[in-house]
């Protein structure tokens, strides 16, 4: 890790004022050597600076900033969650639990106790991919600057099935997975200190229209809140994640199901599939399928199948087609269980 | 003295014992310290960080080291610029190394340039010494190295391809290391393709293959890949080295303090006598840390260059890259039976790659665990551009018996029998025989019809075995001294590397002299004591705890003389029972260990003795009783649908020799256990064939087990009494490991009616399995 300063924000003026740059935007090559970034819990950022992929000379602390870790829950407005709220707050927060079901499931299913009582809400929607050629540096990818994707035809056993381009990496957050599902937005404070909404589908970028970056975020843009629209009357949620261990991994594939229900037939569903795609990917396709269904194993098999019609595996992971296809038909089943 | 099996076959055996030599211990069920379940010595040092492990080494004035390592997996390096590192403030020495200590070697020694060719990416390169770990980090960058790139291969397929680059262009030679896999010297290499090797301390070939599977009324043909995987201890490879002008120092985190020692004074020409290593504590090995290593080598250099102590501790990259690992394997197996089950005939043909170095082979399960008349191997080694692999935890073995012992189980499969039962048949082995047994009923072992649970999810159970032999090493000498005030020491150069062998130490010379475990000092792991033998090969217990009990009987004797004296007597009326002299005939007249060291004239009592050879002489060549066997059940639940696989409950029926600590003999089970639960399914050294990189030389992507990985484990532990040595014990950390593997491919064969043929078993396989099969189904 390189050398660096610190500094402890008090308010979000002066974190403002400190930052210039974002992380990815240290990534990239020949990029200024006076980079100041935000650093939440550090989880992420932490990662990169190890490896010797980022190197800011300034790290602005915003974990101890007033206010950004409340969370606030009304059934006419909806939920409002701090961008500082622990994944491990999350996760117990009862609110959540009844309202959002697959959100609590994502919160407390994502990394281990001890990561989940560090790392914040902010700091998971901004993290990068995991992609391993995009992580180490002895790999100038595509991503990172260069013209070549090593994972396109490499060892791509974890990454992306569906909607990629020339970049397969696949996006980490399971919160933005599940964020997507229940249409949330992210509430951003811009350098100039305006304030910007935007739903969280259109929060991150595929690599095929920037690929430095996953988010929209510029640098000293800062997210301040999530807002999830008030839980339907009908409505309910199920998330569910799968890997080759239960402790620690990032998933293998995941899905997140939000949908509104009259009795067991489906009225409309967001499907939403993260661990595919470089951005959380929403299935239009099972979407369809399911729409104005009875929910029920062959209805589910269909959507699932539906889902993956369009997916183009990699050399190494034609295995998760069938993966998806359990989880997104188990999700629904779920749903009417 | 005790021979055999409680229960089972518990008899007495003669054996002629060196006049110096304690008489036979009974049983342990007649022992008041050894065999029972005792609190390791320094556990609360452990759990209270005042442990002092080589990490956490300061010395006054000690600088930090750290290496240049090669940007590329195969080059000849041009030119090396060290001078801006040089003139970094804060770096104090700077190094280049000359040689590489590790992996194979050519034989002639010679050198085609002023540096050693870069044979992987991450070989060391340069290293320096800076007043801070953060200044040797920023320095460390600024040395530049141009090479002159060549052709690489990082692949074991494609390096067996005529064409492929060659790594070592002359034929290489490389000494095993203590407790490694055997390394057969002087074969030949072609391209990239060495030996093979086709014996063993077991011998050569036996009987007739030809004959054998001409005999054979079934005839099964398999071929089983095994992945490399590294080791993975808490602690990282690492020295503090004080070169003190030639009275050196070295603090490492070692498998073998002695080794460490050897190592340092070849490397910089000193006597053995100058160099003095101390392992208090280590944090893991797993058969990596047996030597001094290029790092140890370097950060000599830079102690000798800037008069000051120097720290180089591994991170956990170059832990990963460059400290060791398990080679992998692909083993071409083809095995003849009986339609009872006899087995005709059984040949192997493996290759495997130990990247830069030698040991690759699949070990000697094979051709010692069941009685088959005909058999061959022939055991390739194939030179890659990667890590040097090192010893592992039952190195060869535990590739060897992933094949073998689903061959096993395919054969149990093909023949409709229980492979339990199939097993009884063909293996001639009296523990292993008890541990089926006894594994058996502690697991609820029924036959189970692979494949039929109905619904996704689906449990299996399998059974696989393991051979290991048991082996010693006279370089176990222990001191005992008694004093003045009472304290009773115990000296010797062997290290602890967590398994506990301080505290076994301490019982069996609390045993000897009557005295609890806590009664006993134990200091190890420092040269400067009586030689130990390195920890590997499960050697440890069987060969140093015999000269310990040799040392306290040789005291003890003195001791009576001394009692004689004070109660006025011959030594031979005497007893020493619960830290009391007394006479045989009258209880009454006694006198207690304090009291009699406080009388002592001289204010303390010195006695060294060694490891003999074993009573009976030693057993290699032969097989069967006394071996360390194992038989290891697993079951498994499979998802089939998203590949992922729980291994819900282990049950594992060991033996090993007479058992001195039967709470740290668990551990080491449940280590081994839990170890290749992670070969099975997790751990897996991935690298990138474009570019010679490894992509997850950390431990989030090189998957390690956790806590929800760990099933429940349920042990049956076996005395099995061989008369052997003054204690009679062995060892156990390796063939914990061995059967693991086999045993939960078997159970996930048994869940789903499909086999996996390549570790680790991951999701992506099993779903890629299934798949073909139910294409297979509907053609
Ligand atoms: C072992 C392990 C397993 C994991 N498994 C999962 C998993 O299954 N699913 C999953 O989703 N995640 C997983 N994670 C990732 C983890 O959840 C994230 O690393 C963590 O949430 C990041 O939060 P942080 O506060 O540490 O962010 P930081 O590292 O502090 O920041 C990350 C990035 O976000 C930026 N940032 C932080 N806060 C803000 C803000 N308010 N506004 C703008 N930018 C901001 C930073 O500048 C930086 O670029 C895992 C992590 C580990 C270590």
């Amino acid at each position: 890790m390189n050398k660096f300063s610190w500094y402890d924000a008090a308010s979000l003026d002066a974190a403002q004022k400190e930052v210039n740059a974002t992380v990815s935007e240290t990534l990239q090559p020949g990029t200024a050597d006076d980079a100041v970034v935000y650093k939440a819990a550090g989880i992420d950022l932490l990662d990169l600076m190890k490896e010797g992929l980022s190197r800011p000379s300034k790290l602005v602390g915003i974990k101890n900033l007033p206010g950004l870790d409340k969370l606030a829950f009304d059934s006419e407005a909806g939920m409002m969650l701090g961008a500082n709220l622990t994944l491990a707050r999350m996760a117990e927060n009862s609110a959540i639990k009844e309202n959002y079901t697959a959100l609590h499931q994502a919160a407390s299913q994502t990394a281990t106790p001890h990561v989940r009582n560090m790392a914040t809400l902010g700091g998971n929607l901004a993290q990068r991919t995991r992609c391993w050629y995009f992580r180490a540096i002895e790999h100038h990818c595509f991503r990172k600057g260069s013209t070549t994707c090593f994972a396109h035809t490499g060892e791509n056993e974890n990454h992306a099935i569906l909607g990629y381009g020339y970049c397969v990496s696949v996006h980490a957050s399971s919160l933005a997975t599940v964020l997507t599902a229940f249409d949330a937005m992210v509430e951003i404070r811009t350098a100039q200190q305006a304030l910007k909404v935007v739903p969280m589908k259109d929060f991150f970028v595929l690599p095929t229209v920037d690929r430095t970056r996953e988010t929209i975020l510029e640098a000293g843009e800062l997210i301040e809140k999530i807002l999830l629209p008030a839980p339907g009357k009908n409505t309910l949620s199920h998330y569910l994640k799968t890997g080759s261990r239960k402790s620690q991994d990032w998933p293998m594939a995941e899905v997140a199901v939000v949908a509104e229900l009259s009795g067991k037939k489906c009225r409309k569903a967001t499907i939403v599939l993260g661990a595919a795609a470089p951005v959380p990917f929403v299935s239009e396709a099972a979407m369809d399928a399911i729409r104005d269904k009875v929910i029920n194993e062959s209805t589910a098999t269909a959507a699932a199948k539906a889902a993956m019609q369009n997916a183009v595996p990699l050399s190494q992971n034609a295995y998760k087609i069938t993966v998806f296809e359990t989880l997104i038909k188990r999700a629904l089943l779920e749903l009417v269980a | 003295m005790p021979h055999g099996i409680p229960d089972y076959n518990l008899a007495t055996v003669e054996r002629e014992v060196p006049a110096t030599e304690p008489p036979a211990w009974e049983v342990n069920d007649k022992l008041k310290v050894v065999g029972k379940r005792i609190k390791r010595t320094d556990a609360l040092a452990k759990v209270t960080g005042t442990a002092v492990f080589t990490a956490d080494v300061q010395l006054p004035g000690m600088l930090y080291g750290k290496m240049f390592r090669a940007g590329i997996p195969h080059a000849k390096i041009k030119s090396i610029d060290v001078s801006a590192a040089q003139n970094y403030p804060g770096v104090f020495a700077v190094h280049v190394l000359e040689e590489m200590i590790e992996g194979a070697n050519p034989k002639s020694g010679e050198k085609s340039s002023r540096y050693p060719d870069i044979k992987y990416a991450g070989q060391p390169i340069a290293g320096l010494a800076a007043v801070s770990a953060d200044v040797a980090e920023e320095a460390i960058r600024l040395i530049k190295v141009e090479y002159e790139a060549l052709d690489f291969v990082v692949d074991l397929d494609e390096a067996r391809k005529p064409g492929a680059p060659v790594v070592f262009a002359t034929d290489v030679d490389q000494e095993a290391s203590d407790g490694g896999e055997d390394i057969e010297q002087g074969l030949k290499s072609s391209g990239n393709v060495r030996g093979p090797s086709t014996r063993s301390f077991y011998g050569g070939p036996r009987g007739d293959l030809e004959k054998g599977f001409a005999e054979a009324e079934l005839i099964i043909e398999r071929t089983y890949r095994t992945q490399v995987q590294t080791h993975c201890p808490l602690e990282t490879h690492g020295v503090v080295v004080d070169y003190n002008q030639g009275d050196v120092t070295v603090f490492a985190s070692t498998q073998s303090t002695k080794n460490t020692r050897n190592d340092f004074a070849k490397a910089f020409g000193l006597p053995k006598s100058r160099v003095r290593v101390i392992s208090e504590y280590t944090g893991g090995g797993f058969g990596a840390k047996h030597a001094l290593g290029n790092f140890g080598v370097m950060a000599g250099h830079l102690s000798k260059i800037s008069g000051r102590p120097v720290k180089l501790m591994l991170d956990r990259k170059e832990e990963h890259i460059s400290a060791g690992n398990r080679p992998n394997s692909v083993q071409f197996m083809k095995l003849g039976a009986k339609k009872d089950g006899m087995l005709t005939a059984l040949k192997q043909l493996s290759y495997g790659t130990a990247g830069v170095g030698l040991g690759a082979g699949v070990g000697r399960i094979a051709q010692a665990m069941y009685d088959c008349p005909n058999f061959k191997t022939g055991q390739y080694d194939v030179f890659t551009n990667a890590g040097p692999g090192a010893a592992f935890r039952a190195p060869g073995n535990v590739q060897g018996a992933f094949a073998l012992e689903q061959l096993i189980d395919e054969l149990a499969v093909e023949l409709d029998m229980d492979p339990l039962a199939l097993r009884e048949k063909i293996d001639k082995s009296m523990i292993r025989k008890v541990e089926r047994e006894r594994g058996a009923r502690r697991f609820g072992w029924t036959h189970k019809k692979a494949g039929s649970d109905k619904g996704p999810v689906k449990k299996g159970i399998g059974v696989a075995q393991a051979h290991w032999p048991r082996i010693v090493n006279l370089d176990s000498t222990v001191e005992v001294r008694v004093m003045r005030d009472g304290a009773v020491e115990v000296r010797s150069a062997v290290q602890d590397i967590g398994t506990g062998t301080k505290t076994v130490l301490a019982q069996v010379v609390a045993e000897e002299l009557g005295l609890q475990t806590e009664d006993v000092t134990v200091l190890i792991g420092d040269t400067l004591f009586p030689i130990g033998p390195s920890s590997g090969g499960s050697i440890v217990t069987g060969a140093i705890t015999p000269a310990a009990r040799n040392a306290a009987y040789k005291m003890k004797q003195k001791l009576f003389e001394l009692a004689a004296e004070k109660l006025e007597t011959d030594a031979g009326n005497i007893l020493l029972e619960a830290g009391t002299f007394a006479l045989k005939n009258d209880a009454e007249k006694k006198i207690s260990f304090k009291d009699l060291l406080r009388r002592m004239r001289v204010e303390q009592l010195t006695e060294t003795a060694s490891r003999s050879d074993d009573y009976g002489g030693f057993m290699v060549g032969t097989i069967g009783h006394g071996e360390l066997g194992s038989v290891q059940f697993a079951e498994v639940s499979v998802d089939t649908e998203t590949g992922f696989v729980q291994v819900e409950r282990m049950v594992a029926a060991h033996s090993c020799g007479r058992p001195i600590n039967i709470g740290q003999i668990e551990s080491q089970i449940n280590g081994g256990i839990i170890m290749g639960i992670a070969y099975a399914l997790y751990e897996d050294r991935v690298i990138d064939k474009s570019t010679g990189h490894q992509l997850n030389p950390n431990i989030d992507q090189y998957k390690m087990p956790f806590s929800f990985e760990v099933p429940d484990i349920q042990i049956e532990l076996i005395e099995d009494y061989g008369g052997r040595s003054s204690t009679d014990a062995s060892g156990i950390g390796e063939p914990a490991n061995i059967a693991t593997a086999p045993a939960v491919a078997n159970a996930i064969y048994n869940a789903i009616g499909v086999r996996i043929y390549d570790l680790p078993i991951t999701p992506a396989k099993i779903i890629a399995a299934l798949n073909n099969a139910k294409n297979k189904n509907d053609e």
